[in-house]
C-alpha cells in the first residue's frame, strides 16, 4: 500500500537518509530501530512531505512525491506530541477533522470516539497545559487518528514518558492500531518497544536500512555486524578474519567450560544479575546471569554457540 | 537601597504629576477639564490624538509583520543584524527623524502640489510606522523564531494548508506578542510629541503639542494641567485594558527548538526593498544634505557647527556637548533606579513588589512632555527649587530612561530557572553568594542593555526637555535641532542636517552596545 523508493535526503553533503526502499502492506505495523542521529525521524518527516527529498513515496499507487503534507494521507505523531497548546483537548483532537471539512455534528461524534479509544473519556474540555505526559501522549495518538490516515507515522512517541507508563502504552498500542486498521510506521531506538510493536522490524543505520524482516528472524539472524550491534550483541572479539559476537545471555557457567576470567563488577537487575568479566588478555565481556558470581573469583564458562555470530 | 527609587520616583515623577493632575482638577482646573471638552477644537484634538494612533498602529503592524515573519525564518546570526539594523531608527531622536522626512518631502517634491506630504496627517503616519517598525520586528519576529515549528507541521499533516496552519496555529501562538507590540505601538503613537509639532505642521495637533502650546506659547498653565489630565486619563485606560488583556492570557507556553521551516526567498527581498525605502531613503537624504554645500560636496555646514548662530543660545557644538554630559548622567541615573527596582518587582516581598510593579507602570505610561510639564510647574519653590537647576534635565531624562531598564531587566531577571539558583545553593552558594554570582552576572548584561536604551533616549530626549526653562548654556542637541529647523528659509538648513548626523551616529553607537549584548535581550524592547 505504502511504496518507499530509493528515497534519498541530503542536508548540505550528510545523507540523513540514504536510498531507502521498502513497502508497507494495508493495516501492517513496521518499527524501525535505530540509535538517534540514524536518520528515522528524518526518514518520517519525508514521507510525511515535511522534508523534501529524491526518489518516490506512493500511496495505494498514487504518486505523493510532490504533494504538500497536507495532500497525503499519512498522519504523524511527533516526539513530544506538538499539541496545539492554545487549543483545548477537543479542538486539538478534531483539528484534522476540521480541516478535512467534516460537518459538525460527525466531527464530535468521530472526537468522542477517539477519546474512547485511547481511554480518555471525558477529558474533551481540558487544556492542554493540564495534562500529564501519558494523556498528551494519547491525545496525540487520538488527534492524528482522528482524520483516518492511511497510514500513520509514530516519531519515539514513547521516549517522554517513564517506565511504568511506556510498559502499559506498548502493550495499548498495537490494539489502537489494530482497531481502527491503520498501517503504520513506528520509530524507536528502544528493542523491547521495536519487538512488542512491530509485525516487522526494520534496522536502520547512517541513513540506510539495513535489514527489514520479522523481529524475531532479524533478532536470531543478523546479516552484519552493524544490526548485531544496533541489537545489542555487546561481546566482540576478532577471531582471524572474522569478528565473533554474542549477546549477554549467551554465556552459560560451566566448571568444565574452555573459557575462564575474573568477575569485574556484578549489578543485579531484577530478573538477572549483569556481570562484567575480565580476561586474562585484559578484554570486558558482559553477561547476564541468574546465580551472582562473586566478584574477584574466577570463573569457568562457556558460550552457546547457537547463540553466537560470526561475520567475515 | 530599596527607598532609593521611592524616593527618586516620588520626588521627580509622583510629586509633579500629582501637582500636575491636582491643577487640573482641583477648582479652576475642573473648570478648565469641563471647560476643554465643550470646546470643539478640544474635541477634534482628543479626536485626532485617538485615530491617527490606531491608524499608525494598523499600518505598522501591516508593514512589519511580514518583516517579522522573514526575521523569525533567518539565522540567529542573520537575525541579529536585521535587529540592530531596524533598531537604530528605533532610537533615533523624533527631532532628527522629522527633520529627515522634512527634508525627504523637500528633495522629493512632496512639499507641495496634489501629492504633498509636508505637514499632512501622512507625514505622521508614515514617522509613526518609521519610529515603531523595529518594536514590532524584534518582539513578534523574536516570538516568531522561538515558536516550535513542529507544531505548525502537525498541522499541515492533519491536513492544513499552509495558510490555515499559519491562521489556525502559528497566528494564534504569536497573539501575545502581537498585541503586547500593538499596546506599545499605539502608546507611542498616541504621545507622539516631536514628529507631530514638526511634521504636522502648524494646524495639526495633538494632546502632546497642545499641552505644549498652552505651557509654552500661551503660558496658560491651568489649561494645560486640563489637558494633560485628559491625556493621563486616555493613557491609564490604555494601560488598564492592556493589562487585562494580557491577565487572560492562558497559561504560558513551552517553547520548544524550532524546526527551520523553509520560507520564501522572494518574501525576503519584499521585506528588504521596503524596509530600506522605508527606514533608509530617510536617512539617506538627511545625510546627502548634510554634505552639501550649494557648491558641490563638502564639510561647510559641520564646521559651522561650531559658530555661534543668532537662533541658537550657543554654537551647536556646545549644544552636542551638553546632550552627551547628559546623557552621560542620565543613564548613570536610570541604570542604578531601575536595576534596583527591578530586583525588587522580581525578588522582592510581595507587598513591595505590588508597590513597585505599579510605581514603574506608571511612568511608562506617561508621556514625557507630562514629565517635563510636571516639573515645570511643582519643581518652581523652596525647598524643591530645582526646575531651574542644569541637572533638572538629567534627571528627567533618567525618568524616561528607567521604563527601559526595567523592560529589559525583569524579564532577564525572571528568565532564570529557579533550578539554576538551587544548584548554587546545592554546591554551597550562601543567598547573597547567589545574588552575586548570578543574579548580578546575568542582570548585569540587562543593565547593559537597558542603559544603552537610555543613553539613546536621552540623547534624544526633546519633550520633556523643551518644557524645562534653562540657561542658554544649557541647551541641548535636540532643542537647538528643533530651533535650526523651525527657522524659516534654507539659510540654516545645512547646520540643522549636520546636527542631525552627529546625532544620529552618536545614538548608533549605543545600538552597536545593546546588540553586541546580544542573546540576552531577545524579545525585549
Amino acid at each position: 500500500m505504502l511504496r518507499v523508493d530509493a528515497l534519498t535526503v541530503r542536508f548540505g553533503g550528510v545523507r540523513a537518509v540514504d536510498n531507502v526502499s521498502f513497502e508497507l502492506a494495508e493495516g501492517e505495523r513496521l518499527a524501525v530501530l535505530g540509535s538517534s542521529g540514524c536518520g528515522k525521524s528524518t526518514l518520517l518527516r519525508a514521507i510525511a512531505g515535511l522534508e523534501a527529498g529524491d526518489g518516490t513515496v506512493s500511496v495505494d499507487g498514487t504518486d505523493l512525491t510532490h504533494a504538500a503534507p497536507d495532500h497525503r494521507p499519512i498522519g504523524l505523531m511527533f516526539q513530544d506530541h506538538a499539541l496545539f497548546p492554545h487549543r483545548t483537548v477537543e479542538q486539538n483532537v478534531a483539528f484534522g477533522l476540521r480541516m478535512a471539512g467534516e460537518a459538525d455534528r460527525a466531527r464530535t461524534r468521530r472526537v468522542r470516539e477517539m477519546l474512547a479509544l485511547v481511554g480518555l473519556e471525558g477529558f474533551g474540555g481540558r487544556e492542554i497545559a493540564t495534562l500529564s505526559g501519558g494523556e498528551a501522549q494519547r491525545v496525540a495518538l487520538a488527534r492524528a487518528l482522528a482524520p483516518a490516515p492511511k497510514v500513520l507515522l509514530l516519531d519515539e512517541p514513547l521516549g517522554s514518558l517513564d517506565r511504568h507508563r511506556r510498559e502499559r502504552l506498548i502493550d495499548e498500542l498495537p490494539d489502537v492500531l489494530q482497531e481502527t486498521g491503520t498501517a503504520a510506521i513506528h520509530v524507536t531506538h528502544d528493542h523491547d518497544e521495536a519487538f512488542a510493536i512491530g509485525d516487522r522490524l526494520a534496522v536502520m543505520h547512517a541513513g540506510k536500512l539495513l535489514q527489514v524482516g520479522p523481529p524475531g528472524e532479524v533478532w536470531e539472524a543478523p546479516t552484519s555486524i552493524t544490526v548485531a550491534r544496533v541489537l545489542g550483541h555487546t561481546n566482540e572479539i576478532v577471531d582471524g578474519s572474522a569478528t565473533v559476537v554474542w549477546r549477554a545471555d549467551a554465556m552459560i557457567v560451566d566448571p568444565t567450560g574452555p573459557h575462564e576470567a575474573t568477575v569485574d563488577r556484578v549489578q543485579f537487575r531484577g530478573t538477572s544479575h549483569a556481570a562484567r568479566l575480565r580476561t586474562s588478555d585484559g578484554r570486558m565481556l558482559r553477561f547476564l546471569l541468574d546465580d551472582p558470581p562473586t566478584v574477584g573469583d574466577d570463573v569457568r564458562f562457556r558460550i552457546d554457540p547457537a547463540r553466537v555470530l560470526r561475520f567475515d | 537601597m530599596v527607598l532609593l527609587p521611592i524616593m527618586f520616583i516620588g520626588l521627580f515623577f509622583l510629586f509633579p504629576v500629582g501637582t500636575v493632575v491636582g491643577r487640573g482638577l482641583g477648582g479652576e482646573g475642573l473648570d478648565a477639564v469641563g471647560e476643554l471638552m465643550r470646546s470643539s477644537r478640544q474635541r477634534s484634538v482628543l479626536w485626532f490624538t485617538f485615530w491617527q494612533a490606531v491608524v499608525s498602529t494598523v499600518l505598522t503592524l501591516a508593514v512589519a509583520l511580514p518583516a517579522a515573519a522573514t526575521v523569525g525564518g533567518l539565522s540567529d546570526r542573520a537575525r541579529r543584524v536585521v535587529r540592530s539594523l531596524v533598531t537604530v531608527p528605533f532610537v533615533l531622536p523624533t527631532v532628527v527623524v522629522a527633520g529627515a522626512f522634512d527634508e525627504l518631502f523637500f528633495a522629493t517634491g512632496l512639499d507641495s502640489g496634489a501629492f504633498r506630504l509636508r505637514h499632512t496627517v501622512w507625514a505622521i503616519l508614515i514617522a509613526h510606522i518609521f519610529f515603531n517598525y523595529a518594536v514590532v520586528v524584534r518582539v513578534v519576529g523574536t516570538a516568531w523564531a522561538g515558536l516550535d515549528g513542529r507544531q505548525a507541521e502537525a498541522a499541515r499533516v492533519l491536513g492544513a494548508s499552509r495558510w490555515w496552519a499559519w491562521r489556525e496555529v502559528t497566528l494564534p501562538l504569536l497573539r501575545p506578542a502581537i498585541s503586547s507590540a500593538s499596546a506599545i505601538v499605539f502608546l507611542f503613537s498616541f504621545t507622539s510629541f516631536g514628529a507631530v509639532l514638526i511634521l504636522g505642521g502648524p494646524r495639526r495637533a495633538t494632546l502632546e503639542t497642545e499641552i505644549y502650546r498652552y505651557a509654552v506659547s500661551r503660558t496658560d498653565l491651568t489649561g494645560a494641567a486640563a489637558l494633560a489630565v485628559v491625556q493621563l486619563a486616555a493613557v491609564l485606560a490604555l494601560v488598564a485594558v492592556s493589562t487585562w488583556l494580557e491577565r487572560r492570557r492562558p497559561a504560558p507556553i513551552r517553547m520548544a527548538r524550532s524546526t527551520p521551516t523553509l520560507r520564501s526567498r522572494s518574501g525576503r527581498w519584499i521585506n528588504a526593498v521596503v524596509a530600506s525605502a522605508l527606514l533608509g531613503v530617510p536617512l539617506a537624504v538627511l545625510v546627502e544634505r548634510s554634505f552639501s554645500t550649494g557648491t558641490g560636496y563638502g564639510l561647510g555646514h559641520y564646521e559651522a557647527l561650531g559658530t555661534r548662530v543668532r537662533q541658537l543660545p550657543a554654537p551647536a557644538t556646545t549644544a552636542l556637548w551638553n546632550s552627551v554630559h547628559y546623557a552621560v548622567l542620565a543613564t548613570a541615573l536610570a541604570v542604578l533606579i531601575g536595576v534596583v527596582a527591578s530586583v525588587v518587582v522580581v525578588h522582592g516581598r510581595s507587598g513591595w513588589r505590588r508597590l513597585f510593579d505599579l510605581g514603574l507602570t506608571l511612568p511608562l505610561g506617561t508621556s514625557a512632555v507630562t514629565i517635563g510639564f510636571g516639573m515645570l510647574v511643582a519643581l518652581d519653590e523652596p525647598p524643591v527649587d530645582f526646575r531651574t537647576r542644569w541637572w533638572i534635565i538629567p534627571v528627567a531624562h533618567a525618568l524616561v530612561g528607567v521604563p527601559f531598564v526595567v523592560r529589559t531587566m525583569v524579564p532577564l531577571l525572571r528568565s532564570i530557572d529557579p533550578s539554576i539558583r538551587e544548584a548554587a545553593a546545592v554546591l554551597g552558594a550562601s543567598r547573597r553568594r547567589i545574588r552575586r554570582e548570578i543574579d548580578l552576572v546575568i542582570g548585569a548584561r540587562g543593565a547593559l542593555v537597558g542603559g544603552g536604551f537610555a543613553f539613546a533616549v536621552s540623547l534624544g530626549e526633546f519633550g520633556a526637555t523643551s518644557f524645562l526653562p534653562r540657561r542658554p548654556d544649557d541647551v541641548t542637541a535636540p532643542v537647538a535641532l528643533f530651533r535650526l529647523l523651525s527657522t524659516p528659509g534654507d539659510l540654516l538648513r545645512g547646520q540643522a542636517m549636520a546636527l542631525a548626523v552627529v546625532l544620529m551616529v552618536l545614538v548608533s553607537v549605543s545600538v552597536f552596545v545593546i546588540e553586541s549584548s546580544h542573546g540576552t535581550t531577545e524579545g525585549s524592547l
